[in-house]
């Protein structure tokens, strides 16, 4: 019954986004005004019934309700609470009604709370993303049904991937799936403020915070994804240049970019062709990613055979969307003109060079990612990776820094090189000397991870000037969040570049009571015993640790066995200390009887996703800050028109 | 989730070729799959070496990363290569010969790839030149004649 009513919920919500669609298109027709009150109405209904669609299929998983396919396939009735609610998203159908959700509830959301927009502008970006929704309410109603039944109930599910059991599957999907579709929003209001023809300051500045909230929530799905490919995955890897990786790269290198932008539109009345452009493509590039990793084209670009609706479906999609909002832009571009003019050294021009940079190292992400699947298309197996990705993206990320050392610094409009040569000598200075210091203690230090110490120290420094000579309490909250934000950069950089550069790995047979080195850690193998967990078992290795002599910790690295399905996972165990974490791994027994241990220390490693949280929650006071604003204003201008109507009687 | 997508399909691809692997993984890895050369220079010339080749049998993962046994084989394979006093580019090489380029993640520069090694350079041109048409006509036009509108701001 349950799965009934959620099929009829999500025919009701594509329903609805339809109604709202026409709705929209009308109302901003002459004589349709009589519509407008429709259509934020609509809008929030819609986001109601969909998020009543995704509760029920969440009840179906977490009833193990055997008789859907969906749970049958994926489910199991002896999965821990957790992993049943996580496995509502963990297969295609789940996470696809996932997409739609979020995508529906931002619409509603931003139909209950945005005042700063023009109300045409409104009407036309709720219609534009009951546009992009009936896309994917149509993708899931005729290409991946989640609520279909199977014609006997199955005995018992199939059970859920081992690496995906993980409490990595309850946070890092829905953060993810967040930001990818709320950049859905960012695209309706570039769509919106075309058609009406408004883009401006006003409708930046209304823009902005949605951007924002977007790009919180992918920083932090990145961050936590790559944390949880590092501890799971066994090999001390925390980022692959994987293309399921550079797919979620891609938006949030767009949308770092777009909130720039927006940010010199706001302030200035410049970049409005430029802005417009990166809100279509930064949800551009979060479908693009959704149809690398939805169709399947990934394993092999004759997957496509495989399954060639859903290949074809989300590839017709992105054409209709992205080839519909570029030729709008075309049709519109005239009359958005490039907007207020601004001098070399000046604060637009610095943020513009990193746009034209991002935008670069986007290029150079999708080129890499796409080329061998073109490649193979053509019979020609070739393989884009690390040794590729890192050198050229550096080439675009060293120039960014540098001008991120500046850019901050510098006036609106037009500035003079030598008023901010003073504050800038400061980070060079540092950078110079790490640098410096770096190539007389570590020659032997590759390239790469010595410029990246150098400009993450120079950063670093550079990132808190701008506080310099300020009164602390009177300094805007987004001041305090560019400064987190770009701090935190700088703190990633460092974790990035002492990874490479420092991290010292120890691969060993061990025998019970022997102990190995690695770094300045002993590290002793004191037993082997199996444990069990509720749907798994496992070989526990029992390490004592002590660092540099010092007292010793207890480690306990697993190899898992899980039986439904059956599949094994090491279970890595760390050790966090403030100068860096201590990894170990259990691997397979020798015939000797020996075990396999294989031991990593990586100095100043967590700093990779400290420094991304830090990214986020600079975002967030910046958020916070306009929030806070946008509210006060509100009030004030709500208690000026009561005050009139009063005075006026 | 980012990978963990790819680690379903090269299962349900693992499953498919359960038979041949199955025996494979009967047989106990080879000696320097799981071992480091005893040489420190020597293992960090195979470690580097090792995080550019790709594990065939896996999605994505170097075969520095990988617990499948082709990538402990072909580690295995390195480590006494380098340990012999071969060249790591020799070793890509053979590799190359081998297992063909999807083997190595540096792409080499051939008639297939060129478009990767040109794409930075068109995208570092197209921004130079994007950024001198922006800044050349700002400083030609208007510069200090704002509008009022900014005039305001």
């Amino acid at each position: 019954m349950i799965a009934e009513i959620g099929l009829a919920m999500l025919w009701m919500a594509a329903a609805l986004a339809l109604l709202q669609l026409f709705a929209g298109a009308l109302a901003l027709r002459p004589g349709g005004t009589a519509l407008i009150p429709v259509v934020r109405p609509l809008a929030m209904m819609q986001g109601l019934l969909v998020a009543a669609a995704f509760a029920s299929l969440i009840t179906l998983f977490l009833t193990t309700d055997l008789s859907v396919k969906l749970v049958a396939e994926n489910s199991h009735s002896l999965k821990p609470f957790i992993f049943k609610l996580a496995g509502t998203w963990g297969n295609h159908e789940g996470s696809m009604l996932m997409w739609v959700t979020i995508m529906g509830l931002g619409g509603g959301f931003v139909a209950l709370v945005e005042r700063r927009l023009r109300e045409d502008t409104l009407i036309a970006t709720l219609a534009g993303q009951a546009f992009v929704s009936l896309g994917f309410y149509a993708f899931l109603l005729l290409a991946s049904n989640p609520f279909a039944r199977l014609p006997e109930p199955a005995p018992e599910g199939q059970g859920l991937n081992p690496l995906l059991q993980d409490v990595g599957l309850a946070f890092h999907p829905p953060t993810l799936y967040v930001g990818y579709v709320g950049l859905s929003i960012a695209f309706s209001f570039a769509i919106g403020a075309l058609v009406t023809r408004d883009v401006g300051p006003a409708f930046a500045r209304a823009m902005r915070p949605w951007v924002l909230g977007a790009w919180i929530f992918l920083t932090l799905g990145i961050t936590a994804g790559s944390y949880w490919a590092y501890y799971t995955l066994g090999w001390g890897g925390w980022w692959f240049w994987d293309p399921v990786e550079n797919a979620s790269l891609m938006p949030w290198l767009a949308a770092t970019a777009l909130l720039h932008s927006a940010s010199v539109l706001a302030a200035r009345n410049a970049l409005r062709a430029w802005t417009v452009m990166l809100g279509v493509v930064a949800f551009s590039m979060s479908m693009i990613g959704t149809f690398l990793v939805r169709s399947g084209i990934l394993t092999s670009v004759h997957a496509f055979a495989v399954d060639p609706t859903r290949g074809s479906f989300i590839l017709s999609l992105l054409a209709i969307y992205i080839g519909g909002a570029l030729a709008l832009f075309a049709l519109r571009a005239s009359t958005v003109t490039e907007g207020a003019r601004f001098a070399p050294v000046s604060r637009e021009a610095a943020l513009v060079f990193n746009n034209v940079m991002l935008c670069g190292i986007l290029g150079i992400v999708l080129v890499g990612t796409l080329y061998p699947l073109l490649t193979e298309a053509f019979g020609q197996k070739v393989s884009v990776g690390p040794p590729y990705f890192n050198p050229v993206a550096a080439i675009f990320v060293l120039p960014m820094i540098v001008v991120m050392f500046v850019g901050p610094l510098l006036r609106w409009r037009e500035d003079k090189a030598a008023r901010v040569t003073a504050p800038v000598a400061i980070p060079a200075v540092v950078a110079a000397f790490v640098l410096f210091v770096l190539v007389l203690a570590e020659p032997q230090m590759k390239l790469l991870p010595t410029l990246g110490l150098g400009a993450a120290a120079g950063l670093a420094v550079a990132s808190v000037i701008p506080l310099f000579g300020r009164n602390l309490r009177r300094t805007p909250l987004p001041t305090y969040g560019m400064v987190v934000a770009h701090f935190g950069i700088a703190v990633a950089l460092a974790g990035i570049a002492s990874d490479s550069a420092f991290s010292t790995e120890k691969l060993a047979a061990v025998n019970v009571g022997d102990s190995q080195q690695v770094g300045p850690w002993t590290i002793a193998l004191t037993g082997i015993e199996p444990i069990a967990g509720q749907n798994w078992t496992a070989l526990q290795a029992n390490l004592s640790a002590s660092y540099a002599g010092g007292a010793p910790v207890a480690l306990q690295p697993q190899a898992r066995s899980f039986s439904s399905p059956p599949g094994q996972r090491t279970e890595s165990a760390l050790k966090t200390r403030w100068n860096g974490q201590l990894y170990t791994v259990l691997g397979e027994e020798a015939e000797d009887g020996r075990w396999q241990l294989r031991l990593w220390w990586k100095p100043f490693v967590p700093l990779i996703w400290l420094g991304g949280a830090l990214v986020a929650l600079g975002g967030a006071l910046s958020l916070l800050g306009r929030v806070i604003r946008d509210v006060t204003r509100l009030r004030a201008e709500s208690k000026i028109a009561w005050r009139r109507e009063r005075q006026g009687r | 989730m980012i990978r963990r997508w790819i680690v379903i399909l090269t299962l349900l691809l693992a499953g498919l070729q359960a038979g041949p692997l199955a025996a494979q993984d009967l047989l106990p890895p080879a000696p320097y799959a799981y071992k480091q050369l005893p040489d420190p220079a020597q293992e960090a010339k195979a470690q580097a070496l090792m995080e550019t080749l790709r594990c065939l049998k896996c999605q994505s993962q170097s075969i520095a990363d990988s617990d499948a046994p082709m990538a402990g084989d072909m580690r295995h394979q390195v480590r006494t290569r380098i340990a012999a006093g071969e060249d790591p580019e020799a070793i890509r090489q053979w590799l190359i010969e081998r297992y063909g380029d999807y083997v190595s993640y540096t792409p080499q520069l051939s008639s297939l790839t060129w478009p990767l090694f040109a794409a930075p350079l068109a995208f570092l041109g197209l921004a130079g030149l994007l950024l001198r048409r922006r800044f050349r006509r700002s400083a030609g036009a208007g510069v200090r004649t704002a509008t009022p509108q900014e005039k305001s701001s």
